[in-house]
């Protein structure tokens, strides 16, 4: 039995005979000696991260103006910033994007930019008060300016995450990147092998009040982050650190096509080894950490799983799905991940940096909750016309501009024989053909890729749709490509409108 | 050299390609095609001696023809090795290194421009 105490190791640190190794090292240290010896051997382990993190932001104190005013609101290079507390604290957050030049910049930029010296231009608003009589302020700060900037990151670090792929036939942008078509590709974050809590699954010296390596600074971690869910190996930590001292090649902003802006983070964390249980935890491969392939094809928050992994196999390069080789992108970096281990690992050695017993343990049994929902989200199947009139392909020009009269749509679903949907023809098609002489069958003139909405999906999905392809209807089938439907732009906004 | 082809809605269904090898007897050599109802277009390698008489070739018969002479620059500031370009790519111009660095091999690209969008720290420009 080896045991030893967060004091020894940090004598060991004070006179410079500490022991450390990163996560990644440890593997053939423990694989060699076994947890016994490793834990003899190794005082420290530490891990590192370097990946998007959303979930980030400043606080920020721009000290009292002359006359003074109580912010109501606050951007700085016209991204917003949260002001709801006492008068000149603001919070900005890495995801809130600029008014004027949208998913380009955002708070991460912010943070980028004052960690960079960069001048930020201020401005804020307010009601005036006796006390604070001011309304309108603007002005340009730079970091140095600030009373504190200090990092307060609400959830960082997950554990592990799920990878990302595509199902459906047109490219999709999401928080996890470009995923490509028809499984085009796959892409994961977190650092696998590195990956702090991955290292300290039961928590036994990761908690509140560990100091930690945060963007080239030294931070702490205050306690679990939100939707910390140990139960599924989903843990997250809540972080703070002094922005003034970060570096920028740890903290960079960035903007993912068609979703927004992030912040990547380094994050590391070190791992008193105190006995041989905790050895054998950072003894962690990539081999022994599996993670879910979701399908964001589907846009609800219980994605369907396409395939279970490890991370080994996502970082060879190609997974197989459906007997096809796809291959995977990592969206955080493995190489300034292994840096930072590094850089933490002389920091200790140098004796700048010394571990910490924390304040108390992250909790191990709480689960990450869905929203609780008291209005009832509308499906497509609840407001769809279903007195929607069909037409077979071979009938001809005039008998579709006849069904359009009849029906209440400019829309007519094209359908074979055995009531399967093949087409569709809009009054403007029919027009437009008029208006060419061509009076051929249905078939020639209708339009074969269909895009169709189904009864049990919400009709937030079926507005997105309709935005996206630029359609003004969608046919609703059921799961045999029957039509059972029409939802219109019409129907959708009369809902909107009574809704707000 | 890499060119890109693009042929229009109403000369899609000419055998353009065989035509033009037949006329020119040059060895083209498809990398890429993407040919729907409205729009077709073709990657290929051409010999370059033989580049102004295929481009003569197809230009004649409504094609149009660019050289693909910018491919991808990477602004080694923002890069960070993440390596979200990696997988999007169709040509394979991106990969990992042994302490995982992302590589780059050039002569690969076919400026599609797929990973100027993907980058999260917009650190690819394609070339003027």
């Amino acid at each position: 039995m080896v045991e030893k105490t967060i004091h020894e190791i940090n004598n060991r640190i004070k006179d410079g005979s500490v022991r450390v190794v990163t996560a990644e090292e440890m593997v053939d240290i423990v694989t060699e000696l076994g947890a016994e010896g490793a834990a003899k051997e190794v005082d420290v382990v530490t891990t590192g991260t370097f990946g998007a993190m959303c979930s980030s932001g400043v606080w920020l104190n721009f000290g009292h103006s002359e006359p003074p005013i109580k912010m109501q609101k606050v951007w700085l290079n016209d991204v917003e910033a949260y002001t709801g507390v006492a008068a000149v604290d603001a919070f900005i957050g890495a995801t809130q994007l600029s008014e004027s030049s949208g998913m380009e910049y955002g708070g991460a930029h912010v943070i980028e930019d004052l960690i960079r010296g960069k001048s930020i231009d201020l401005h804020a608003t307010s009601n005036g008060s006796d006390c604070y009589p001011r309304k309108v302020l603007d002005t340009t700060i730079t970091i140095n300016d600030l009373n504190q900037a200090i990092m307060l990151n609400p959830r960082n670090a997950y554990q592990k995450y799920n990878a990302a792929t595509n199902s459906s036939e047109s490219i999709l942008h999401t928080y996890m990147g470009t995923l490509l078509p028809n499984y085009g590709n796959v892409t994961y974050s977190a650092a696998g092998v590195l990956s702090p809590l991955y290292n300290d699954p039961t928590y036994e010296t990761i908690g509140t009040g560990t100091r930690i390596f945060l963007g080239g600074a030294q931070g702490y971690v205050i306690g679990e982050g939100t939707q910390h869910d140990p139960i599924s190996n989903f843990g997250t930590l809540m972080i703070k650190g002094d922005l003034k001292k970060m570096n920028p090649d740890y903290v960079r902003a960035a903007t993912f096509e068609g979703y927004g802006t992030s912040l990547y983070l380094g994050i590391g964390i070190p791992i008193p080894i105190l006995n041989e249980k905790i050895a054998l935890s950072t003894a962690i491969t990539d081999a022994d950490i599996v993670t879910d392939i979701l399908d964001y094809a589907v846009p609800s928050r219980d994605r369907p799983a396409v395939k279970q992994v490890t991370y080994e196999e996502l970082k060879s390069g190609s997974i197989e799905i459906d007997g096809k080789e796809v291959p995977t992108s990592p969206l955080s970096s493995f190489k300034i991940a292994r840096k930072i281990a590094g850089e933490l690992k002389d920091w200790i050695k140098k004796g700048e940096f010394f571990v910490n017993a924390p304040a108390e343990r992250l909790p191990t049994d709480t689960v990450c909750k869905p929203m609780k929902q008291t209005r009832e989200t509308p499906l497509v199947g609840d407001i769809m016309s279903t007195d929607v009139l069909t037409i077979g392909p071979d009938s001809n020009l005039c008998a579709a501009a006849r069904k359009i009269m009849e029906s209440s749509f400019n829309h007519l679903p094209v359908v074979s024989k055995n009531n399967l949907l093949v087409g569709i023809v809009t009054a403007w098609d029919i027009s437009k053909a008029v208006a060419k002489d061509k009076f051929d069958m249905l078939e020639e003139i209708m339009t074969r890729k269909v895009i169709t909405a189904t009864p049990d999906e919400a009709i937030d999905i079926a507005a997105r749709r309709l935005d996206q392809n630029r359609v003004s209807a969608l046919p609703v089938v059921d799961k045999k490509k029957h039509v059972i439907g029409i939802i219109t732009s019409d129907d959708i906004s009369k809902l909107l409108a009574r809704r707000y | 050299m890499k060119i890109r082809i693009n042929f229009p809605t109403d000369i899609l269904v000419n055998p353009i390609i065989a035509e033009i090898i037949l006329e020119t007897g040059a060895l083209l050599n498809i990398s890429q095609a993407q040919i729907d109802s409205i729009h077709g277009k073709i990657i290929a390698d051409v010999p370059e001696d033989q580049f102004n008489a295929i481009k003569n070739a197809l230009t004649s018969r409504g094609a149009t023809v660019n050289v693909l002479d910018r491919p991808i620059i990477r602004d080694e500031d923002e890069c960070v090795d993440c390596g979200a370009c990696v997988s999007v790519c169709p040509v394979k111009v991106f990969s990992f290194g042994e302490d995982w660095s992302v590589n780059m091999d050039v002569e690969k690209c076919i400026q599609c421009g797929i990973c100027l969008a993907m980058c999260p720290h917009g650190a690819l420009v394609l070339g003027r």
